[in-house]
């Protein structure tokens, strides 16, 4: 997908004055973290899964490559084919290969991030393939223009029922109908027929295991299922670092992860793929294989930026975030939006081409503490703060004016003189009242809020006043 | 409490911190009123400044490795250090160590520093074990939780228990008092339009509260929330700094 992340700060305004995003966004704040509230209560031993969850995911970062030649050397042995990708481009050219392969000129999507990392859907109509996406939400996006998701478990989550409802009378020529459940059935009705005419299904990956050499997918709609059983080929499209050793550790961190993202103690399907279909089965592929995507992966093992591939994708940081919640997902530009959007999306596809992102933050934490995986992500965040400044890519006067400031702070002499100025120059804008409303040096302030003005005195010239008096006191 | 004499419980050094010292002095001296009435002595060191979180916070960790040698050298004699913001004394606390990765020896100062550095509130209740206050207070109030002193360093339950302390005072929870008010330091300056709709939305919460007042313990998040309720045409909701709530009005004025 292509980046548009350098345009946040146009992107943000945008979205701030988009009445109709303003109240879908209003409509749905709060839902998903109360929801999670709610698992998270209600189940006893959170904590510690949640630190079992993320030793899991820590260990097997740290031998990778051996979790995922053990992967390889499984799922080979179970009749699938592993394909490893360098990125998207090389994921897409590797998968319409397949395609051609196998003749396949329709295939059905369940949902998966990683192809839009890779703009797979582009690629495969370049290359003659017509994708149709299965996941309702998804579904709605690729009949609108193919219109990028907001959210990475609910892609839609952007748009309102009405919204739909004229967009599915649009596209199906059918009569309106703002019923959800009637909505679903018209989707479901399209859906059908290619579920049952398609070539190929495409997959992500929640999980890779590797002692069975297994893909799991967790997913609530059911056509993940029919992705991956009615198709003649399965293709699971997903990230290298998704691979966990043991199926006891999927245990563990399908413990974690419904809760943290729907509130859900269990999703409605859980679906594990071991290969293509065996004689004897009823059903299944004839044929699997696996696109394992780096895309930017291996180079942050070993970095201080690692924790962040301990991420299950959950959603729990956007839905928790202040800042995603105000301006939803599409102002991030890319496609991973909110806390983890903001460390991945420079990570991936270069510090220059998202330089607001990681300062998008007021660090307030809050994604940090709800994480399952106890990634650091504002910590994460400061980090690409220290690489902008490392490569000079702050704007000049913010360098300056943070080295003004700790160069005089480093002076204490100075220091005093400088705050008895800055107060009366402060008090002078303020001219006698309490507050000032516009500030050339901090416009952006002034534009949002009054500035309240200071004291008549520094708490240093005042204390100093006090130790005087209280000496002359004692004197006498 | 107040049976205590002052000093008879050993020195406190404080950090005023700079956004105090420059814009609400009155701030600082209800923390020393408070840590008086609990029986420590008070001392300010006067050539203290800035943390750094500023430069820490931005990415440029030289600047705030400078102010924090400089912070560790001014308060390290001190059995106990005691702040007035939640976001400052968990600079020190949280994230001074991890400035000197790289250096052991300081890196140690950092962990003595940081292993007797408090907000505030949290060092009268879990330290002085005070509970009553001298301030006296009529009237509704709820407590916004500021991200720092909530996150980082545990504030939650301390500044309420004081608060709970007082008669006068009828304790109201706001909807979402855990959510940031979208100040964020340099955010609300780089950010103004997002941080301008987070902090209505904390604005909303306050005044859907009902209370007379909201308290809280940090003063860049009281500007933020003080600015906007003011700026909406809200000049009654009273926004006060849980020190001076706690601490009641200064006898010496100034």
């Amino acid at each position: 997908m292509d980046i548009r992340s350098m345009h946040f700060v146009e992107r943000v305004r945008e979205r701030l004055d988009d009445d109709e995003l303003q109240r879908n966004l209003k409509r749905t704040r709060g839902r998903n973290a109360a929801s999670r509230a709610a698992a998270v209560a209600a189940f006893s031993d959170f904590d510690a899964v949640r630190q079992r969850a993320t030793e899991i995911r820590r260990s097997v970062l740290r031998d990778l490559d051996v979790w995922l030649e053990r992967f390889e050397a499984k799922a080979t042995e179970r009749g699938a084919t592993v394909l490893w990708a360098r990125d998207g481009e090389h994921a897409c050219e590797l998968i319409a290969d397949i395609a051609k392969r196998h003749g396949v000129r329709t295939v059905v999507k369940s949902k998966s991030m990683v192809s839009e990392e890779a703009g797979l859907n582009a690629a495969l109509e370049a290359a003659g393939v017509r994708p149709v996406e299965t996941d309702l939400g998804e579904y709605i996006l690729q009949i609108n223009d193919n219109e990028p998701p907001s959210h990475i478990i609910m892609p839609v989550i952007h748009k309102s029922k009405e919204q739909v409802s004229e967009l599915f009378a649009r596209v199906h020529g059918t009569p309106p109908k703002t019923d959800i459940e009637a909505l679903t059935h018209e989707a479901r009705a399209v859906l059908r027929p290619e579920f049952l005419g398609a070539d190929m299904g495409l997959s992500g990956g929640n999980f890779l295991i590797a002692e069975t050499g297994s893909v799991a997918i967790v997913t609530n709609e059911g056509n993940g299922r029919l992705c991956t059983t009615l198709p003649r080929v399965h293709v699971a499209l997903t990230g290298i670092e998704k691979v966990i050793p043991t199926l006891e550790d999927l245990s563990t961190l399908l413990r974690i992860l419904p809760r943290s993202a729907t509130g859900q103690a269990l999703t409605n399907y859980v679906s594990m793929l071991t290969g293509p279909k065996h004689a004897g089965d009823p059903d299944g592929p004839e044929h699997m294989y696996f696109v394992l995507v780096d895309g930017g992966r291996a180079d942050l093992l070993g970095s201080e930026f690692e924790d962040m591939l301990r991420c299950i994708r959950c959603g729990a940081c956007m839905n928790h975030c202040p800042v995603y919640q105000t301006v939803g997902g599409h102002a991030y530009g890319w496609v991973y939006p909110g806390p983890m959007g903001s460390v991945l999306t420079p990570l991936y596809q270069g510090l220059e081409k998202a330089k607001d992102l990681p300062h998008a933050a007021t660090l307030c934490n809050q994604c940090g503490v709800v994480c399952p995986v106890s990634i650091p992500l504002p910590e994460l965040m400061r980090r690409l703060r220290e690489k902008q400044v490392e490569r000079g890519l702050r704007p000049w006067s913010e360098r300056l004016a943070l080295r003004a400031w700790a160069w005089v702070a480093g002076r204490p002499k100075l220091y005093a003189l400088a705050t008895r100025i800055g107060v009366r120059y402060l008090r002078w804008l303020a001219d006698g009242r309490d507050r000032i409303q516009v500030m050339g040096l901090a416009p952006g302030w002034t534009a949002q809020r009054d500035f309240p003005a200071p004291a008549a005195k520094t708490f240093r010239e005042l204390h100093a006043e006090r130790l005087r008096a209280k000496s002359r006191g004692g004197a006498r | 409490m107040s049976g205590v004499a002052p000093g008879s419980r050993g020195e406190v050094g404080l950090f005023v911190t700079c956004l105090v010292d420059l814009m609400r002095p009155s701030i600082a001296f209800a923390a020393i009123r408070l840590l008086e009435s609990a029986g420590y002595s008070v001392v300010v060191p006067d050539s203290q400044t800035c943390c750094g979180q500023p430069g820490y916070n931005s990415g440029d960790s030289e600047a705030a490795r400078a102010l924090a040698r400089k912070m560790i050298a001014e308060f390290e004699s001190f059995p106990y250090v005691v702040a007035p913001s939640g976001s400052c004394a968990g600079t020190v606390k949280v994230h001074y160590a991890d400035l000197f990765a790289d250096d052991p020896a300081w890196r140690a100062r950092a962990e003595a520093l940081a292993a007797k550095t408090f907000e505030l509130t949290q060092f009268l209740t879990d330290v002085a074990g005070v509970s009553a206050v001298p301030g006296r207070f009529s009237g509704s109030v709820t407590y916004h939780d500021c991200c720092s002193g909530l996150r980082e360093l545990g504030v939650k339950a301390q500044p309420r228990a004081l608060l709970d302390s007082m008669p006068g005072v009828r304790r109201i929870e706001m909807r979402d008092c855990e959510e940031c008010c979208g100040f964020g330091g340099l955010f609300s300056v780089k950010y103004p339009d997002i941080s301008g709709a987070i902090v209505q939305r904390k604005c909303e919460s306050i005044r859907g509260s009902g209370a007379y007042a909201v308290a809280l313990g940090d003063l860049g998040c009281m500007m933020n929330i003080e600015g906007r309720l003011r700026r909406s045409g809200d000049a009654l909701t009273e926004v006060i700094h849980i020190a001076e709530l706690l601490a009641g009005p200064d006898g010496e004025g100034g």
